[in-house]
């Protein structure tokens, strides 16, 4: 019986071996929970930004990103079901977005896509890349350059509300705006 | 009587078995099939030594199937021919019975020697051995099951067959290939970001799927015995739904490079990249047909999004769901008459299945959020997403809608499931 042990224990830990799964790095993009601020100080929010580097030394000069009290910052965009259109009440967000870019070529802002639950994951990804594209194709359009923007989505991978309800839906309908530091 | 000795089973489920014997498992069944074989199994000789009972996993298997009415044998414990009095079974009503004995060998392994009896014309239906690795014996169990089942039934069994999904727990994704009943799981891969849409290669050998690990939905090919990846499309924008050609040769996958979500096909190794669709819409979710000649996929070229199908070589694509409501995630059946696909209407998805010829849908669960559907290899059951109790669950649905069950796993939610395509 002891023997019947033994073997067990080795061949549970060569198979243990054999099928370490694969671990990967921590991912360079920032997690959505990061993304929920709507309003920050410096839009410090990629590349595994930290606290540290959101306090990073002031500018001299006032940057209006900065200012809470900014149009710049509103950083999201919301959409009715299965639209993907930037509505007429968020276009002076996304317009002013692009002129505050198009003023400092310096910087960079990722696009991000996301949907409600109804839909495949699928859909729902081609989707949140069509939302966040056209946000890219109006802030081109207001002479951002194609080099300060990168558009991704997630689908209905990342919701900010969990729920079975519009309340919750209506707020997963959107594209968010995340400024490089 | 021919003894044959199978060892086949085990070498590829070595690796499965390393992460965990453990993932325990909730599994409720709804429903029953319309005529159920009435089937006695005897718990082995040898059986209640097992650290995994075999008979336990045979029972299983065969009730969750809905196709078989477990006839009770307590009190006769016949484990060869000669032992078994059919008029004892008879009167119990049991038309089949399973007899055997298991044992660990010299060599170490487990095997078990067992014999399915025709009950009313007292005859042999099969003398088989079956042999495992002491920590494999849920795999005798699965093969012993399937024996059964092809025998009375005529279809091949899917017991010993392969399931992909998706466990999110928190901000934690975990990519996870397990035994059709959830057990025996193997972490494929893990980390903090989305993880979606697991293909699997027509042999088994290799998972193709969707991370999000570099901040946007990158494919990747991964082996499933050596865990070896490698990047299949990682263009701007995203790179999603990989679908395997039938041969294995080539891959469809939904870009968006050029644009709004298109279909391409490429070779597994990334060469041969080549567009396929051109409608300015959301084209996704490509499926081929088990002939390699045809591709389903979901579109919403036509305002909501439906399913359409078109030639592999780039032929003229075909709406062919109509009336109320959107469709999603077409999966060809196996043996290429109809297809299963996610019925929204109402507000609620369902698991539908049309056939081809007559255009006919056939709606086989209630509604609720029950997603991404696929085929079990036989064409008998049905995986796909469902939710109860506040979480995402692993559910199956007989594809006549009969049976149903419901697979809790341990934690977190169950996302995006795939049944493996072979046997």
């Amino acid at each position: 019986m002891k023997k019947l042990v033994i073997s067990i224990v080795l061949v549970n830990l060569l198979a243990a071996c054999a099928s370490k799964p694969v671990e990967t790095a921590p991912p360079t993009a920032p997690k959505g929970e990061e993304h929920k601020v709507e309003a920050t100080t410096g839009g410090a929010t990629t590349g595994g930004a930290t606290e540290a580097t959101a306090a990073a030394p002031a500018q001299t000069e006032v940057d209006p990103l900065n200012d809470p009290a900014s149009i710049l910052a509103k950083r999201s965009v919301y959409y009715p079901f299965d639209v993907a259109a930037v509505q007429d009440a968020d276009k002076p967000v996304v317009q002013a977005h692009a002129k505050y870019l198009s003023e400092h070529s310096n910087r960079k802002v990722r696009l991000e896509g996301n949907c409600d639950e109804r839909g495949s994951n699928e859909y729902n990804l081609g989707l949140g890349q069509r939302r966040a594209d056209g946000v890219k194709k109006m802030l081109e359009l207001g002479n951002a350059s194609a080099n300060q923007l990168e558009s991704v989505s997630y689908g209905e991978e990342k919701p900010r509300a969990s729920g079975h309800d519009e309340a919750s839906w209506s707020q997963n309908r959107r594209t968010d705006l995340i400024y490089a530091k | 009587m021919k003894l044959r000795i199978l060892q086949s089973v085990v070498g590829l489920l070595l690796l499965a078995q390393a992460s965990m014997a453990s993932a325990v498992l909730n599994i409720e069944i709804i429903g029953a099939g319309e005529h159920q074989i009435p089937v006695a199994i005897v718990p082995f000789g040898g059986d209640s030594k097992l650290a995994q009972s075999i008979n336990e996993v045979v029972t299983g298997d065969l009730q969750r199937s809905g196709l078989f009415r477990l006839v009770d044998p307590t009190g006769k414990s016949p484990h060869e021919p000669a032992e078994v009095s059919y008029p004892d079974w008879q009167v119990r009503g049991a038309e089949a019975l399973a007899i055997g004995t298991v044992a660990a060998q010299t060599n170490g392994r487990i095997e078990a020697r067992f014999r399915l009896l025709d009950v009313v014309k007292q005859t042999e239906l099969i003398g088989q051995a079956v042999s495992s690795s002491e920590n494999q014996t849920r795999a005798i169990g699965h093969r012993i099951a399937d024996l059964i089942y092809e025998k009375l039934t005529g279809d091949k069994g899917v017991f010993s067959t392969r399931i992909a999904y998706v466990n999110r727990q928190g901000q934690k994704f975990r990519l996870i290939v397990a035994d059709s009943d959830g057990y025996n799981e193997q972490v494929v891969l893990s980390h903090n970001e989305p993880i979606m849409s697991p293909a699997w290669s027509p042999d088994g050998s290799h998972l193709a799927y969707v991370s999000f690990e570099t901040g946007h939905a990158a494919v990747y090919v991964q082996s499933l015995y050596t865990n070896q990846r490698t990047v299949l499309a990682n263009f701007r924008g995203s790179n999603s739904a990989p679908a395997w050609s039938p041969d294995g040769k080539q891959l469809a996958i939904v870009l968006t490079r050029d644009g709004s979500s298109q279909i391409y096909l490429i070779r597994p190794d990334g060469s041969g990249i080549r567009r396929i669709t051109f409608s300015g819409a959301i084209d996704t979710e490509p499926n081929f047909s088990p002939d390699g000649q045809y591709l389903l996929f979901t579109s919403d070229r036509g305002g909501s999004a439906q399913i359409y199908r078109m030639s592999v070589d780039g032929g003229p694509e075909q709406r062919i769901t109509f009336g109320e409501g959107s469709n999603f995630s077409p999966r060809h059946s196996p043996d290429g008459k109809s297809f299963v696909f996610a019925h929204l209407i109402n507000g609620k998805f369902h698991v539908a299945i049309q056939d081809f010829q007559s255009g006919q849908i056939t709606i086989v669960t209630e509604g609720g959020w029950e997603k991404k559907p696929s085929f079990a290899p036989n064409g008998k059951l049905i995986l796909f997403a469902s939710e109860a109790r506040g979480r995402g669950i692993l559910a199956t649905v007989s594809s006549d809608g009969r049976v149903k069950q419901l697979m809790f796993t341990q934690s977190g939610d169950a996302r995006e499931p795939m049944w493996g395509s072979n046997f």
